[in-house]
């Protein structure tokens, strides 16, 4: 029988089946980060144990990390403490960290693909739910909490339940301006945030075959949003070559060994999913979520609901939307003034990303009431972009150049909305709360669509500026 | 009973209602700054409780519940296990609910919190019976799948293997793992990524 990659990749790391019915599953590569881990190491510590295996985990910092002055020690005490606990127990484990210093220090979803740590066949776990991210290279890739993280240090290990496979088929080709940002947010809006609880997503179909690598991690990344755990591209020549001379890639030839095992591990022709789900890519326009979780959206030509035309379930989650974002019902999302824009996080922190948004900040100057700010997702990320000169197309045109980390997805450092402002932003939740002010309010978008309101002071169709 | 063992829950009730309540509003991530989980069960849906007087969790009634009645799709977003260590530090010892976000159930049972899923009409009922009459008891009964409070028993499920780890006590996961022994190297050299290409 054809089996999926699902299937191969759980067979391949099966260690025993437990005696609740779950499976030990060995975790391939296990990343960490400063926010999740501190209390695993403590429990390590406190249990008596090393790590099992202390060349499968790599740590970095980015959640905490400021995004203007990065010299330590950091300017917060508490940032500061978090990055020092972090160093200490790398070295105390003997787990190497992509630090500060490192050159190679980003947000930990976007430094694992591009030092090519990342790979098809692999399981790969890491204290942060946005790990599904890494499914984009044909890997099964999911968040998990601090204790699984210490499971992980302890026993390289986890306990988990297979889950469901649906196919998510992307059909047809996508319109000039509509981005990977948009076919995600498309599939959470039709799926629903919880459409995919209990299922994993392979994402297949023309649109998705045809996009590049950092397009597929942007749609692997916010599986999550949907409800699923992870979700995964099948690995092919746009992973190989991805892949090819990243540092810890196989090379030579154990690069073609490996190519020929990680082709092997694809799905199969024939083989069966529990469900499937198609989406026309040809009828996808740029989106924007106008509400509180990142199934709340409409595209730019497109008003925001009303309740009522909501499922009685749902009606009040669409009041409480309504409610914190200052919106009526049958409002058109197009034109919403915003205050702040951000181009950034482990959804669209990549060199592609800040590319389809100097695109756009050629074109104008961000607005005078706008705070814009351009946080590259690692350090070689922003090297890349300013090799190419990127920085000074965003500061000519009024964006701040910042250096790498999660910044305002998250606002765990200092960049955070104040008050009631409203954000365009290319990060993945729009959660109350989220960018670090208890009221204040998020879109999601795509980095193109964030520059373009940037520019606008307003929600705009980035296509009517690029045409 | 040993005290790893979790058969039953008895205890006061909370009703929290609304769905897709995220782990960012339980636990803002401005208060993840900390290297333990002390301070968490302070810091329980502070944004929310601090614009709303009336938040069940600020509510007289309410204080000393263990047993938190939610919604649909409860705990979604951020893998946080900031977010179970600050309900279980704020006092809640198991949660009933429409559904849950698959991390933060994970997350729940590394904690030995039950998380059981009930028919959306029930939890309406049980948030509705509990509001009614707070300082009654709520039952929790894991092993039989049931939540019993005042004269009604409603069913509430919890998957086979979660429900196996609470009811025997076998939720701490690191120890059954490490039981694997050396059957975990012998599975990483088959790999061919930690073998060698």
């Amino acid at each position: 029988m054809a089996r999926t990659l699902l299937d191969k990749v759980w067979e391949a790391h099966t260690v025993r089946t437990l005696p609740s019915g779950q499976t030990q599953l060995l975790i391939g590569l296990h990343l960490i980060h400063e926010v999740t881990t501190p209390q695993a190491f403590q429990m390590l510590k406190e249990l008596g144990l090393k790590v099992r295996m202390p060349d499968r985990t790599f740590g970095t910092l980015d959640h905490i990390v400021p995004t203007t002055d990065q010299r330590r020690p950091f300017a917060d005490p508490l940032a500061e403490e978090m990055a020092a606990h972090m160093i200490r127990n790398s070295r105390e484990f003997g787990l190497p960290l992509f630090d500060m210093a490192s050159g190679r220090q980003g947000i930990v979803h976007v430094i694992g693909p591009e030092l090519g740590l990342s790979q098809p066949g692999m399981t790969i776990a890491c204290g942060d739910s946005h790990t599904s991210t890494h499914g984009a290279l044909g890997a099964i890739a999911f968040g998990i909490g601090t204790s699984q993280v210490r499971d992980v240090l302890a026993t390289q290990c986890l306990a988990m339940t297979k889950p469901r496979l649906r196919q998510v088929r992307v059909e047809g080709a996508l319109a000039p301006g509509v981005y990977a940002k948009d076919v995600i947010l498309t599939i959470i809006n039709v799926l629903g945030v919880k459409g995919g609880v209990g299922y994993a997503y392979e994402y297949a179909g023309p649109v998705i075959e045809r996009m590049s690598m950092e397009e597929r991690l942007t749609v692997c990344n916010m599986s999550i949003e949907g409800g699923a755990r992870f979700g995964y591209v099948n690995p092919d020549a746009t992973t190989f070559e991805y892949l090819r001379g990243r540092p810890y890639a196989p090379a030579g030839e154990a690069f073609d060994r490996a190519v020929a095992w990680w082709t092997s591990m694809a799905t199969e022709p024939g083989a069966r999913f529990d469900d499937v789900a198609r989406i026309d890519g040809s009828t996808i326009e740029p989106v924007v979520t106008w509400g509180i979780n990142p199934g709340m959206s409409i595209g730019i030509s497109q008003r925001i609901p009303a309740p009522e035309s909501a499922p009685e379930p749902e009606r009040p989650t669409y009041r409480e939307a309504l409610a914190h974002m200052g919106f009526e019902p049958g409002q058109p999302i197009k034109g919403t003034k915003i205050d702040v824009a951000f181009v950034g996080s482990c959804t669209n922190g990549r060199l592609s990303d800040l590319r389809a948004a100097a695109e756009v900040a050629r074109r104008g100057k961000v607005a005078r009431h706008v705070r814009a700010l351009i946080v590259p997702g690692s350090q070689q990320v922003a090297r890349a972009a300013e090799a190419e000169g990127l920085h000074e197309v965003f500061q000519e045109a009024g964006f701040q150049w910042r250096k790498a980390g999660c910044s305002m997805c998250l606002g765990m450092n200092d960049d955070k909305l104040q008050g009631r402002e409203m954000s365009a932003s290319s990060s993945n939740r729009n959660f109350i709360g989220r960018q670090g002010s208890p009221t204040g309010r998020t879109l999601l978008m795509s980095p193109a669509m964030v520059a373009a309101a940037a520019i606008t002071g307003a929600v705009a169709d980035v296509r009517e500026i690029l045409r | 009973m040993s005290d790893m063992q979790r058969r039953q829950v008895v205890g006061r009730g909370l009703p929290l209602p609304g769905n897709d309540i995220d782990t960012d509003r339980i636990i803002p991530a401005r208060f993840l700054k900390e290297v333990t989980f002390e301070s968490m069960g302070e810091h329980v849906f502070e944004d929310a409780r601090k614009q709303d007087p009336e938040h069940p969790f600020n509510q007289e009634a309410y204080q000393g519940a263990s047993v938190l009645v939610v919604g649909q799709n409860f705990g979604c977003g951020s893998s946080r296990e900031h977010a179970p260590q600050a309900l279980m530090r704020w006092g809640i010892r198991a949660i009933v609910g429409g559904s849950f976000a698959e991390i933060f159930f994970g997350n729940c049972v590394a904690l030995g919190i039950p998380c059981l899923a009930a028919d959306p009409a029930d939890v309406a009922w049980l948030q509705q019976a509990i509001g009614r009459a707070p300082r009654e008891l709520v039952t929790v009964d894991v092993e039989k799948q049931e939540v019993r409070f005042r004269d009604r028993v409603i069913r509430a499920t919890i998957p086979d293997g979660p429900r196996n780890q609470l009811v025997t006590g076998t939720w701490d996961s690191t120890a059954v793992l490490l039981e694997a022994g050396a059957a975990i190297e012998a599975t990483a050299r088959r790999l061919p990524y930690v073998a060698g290409y």
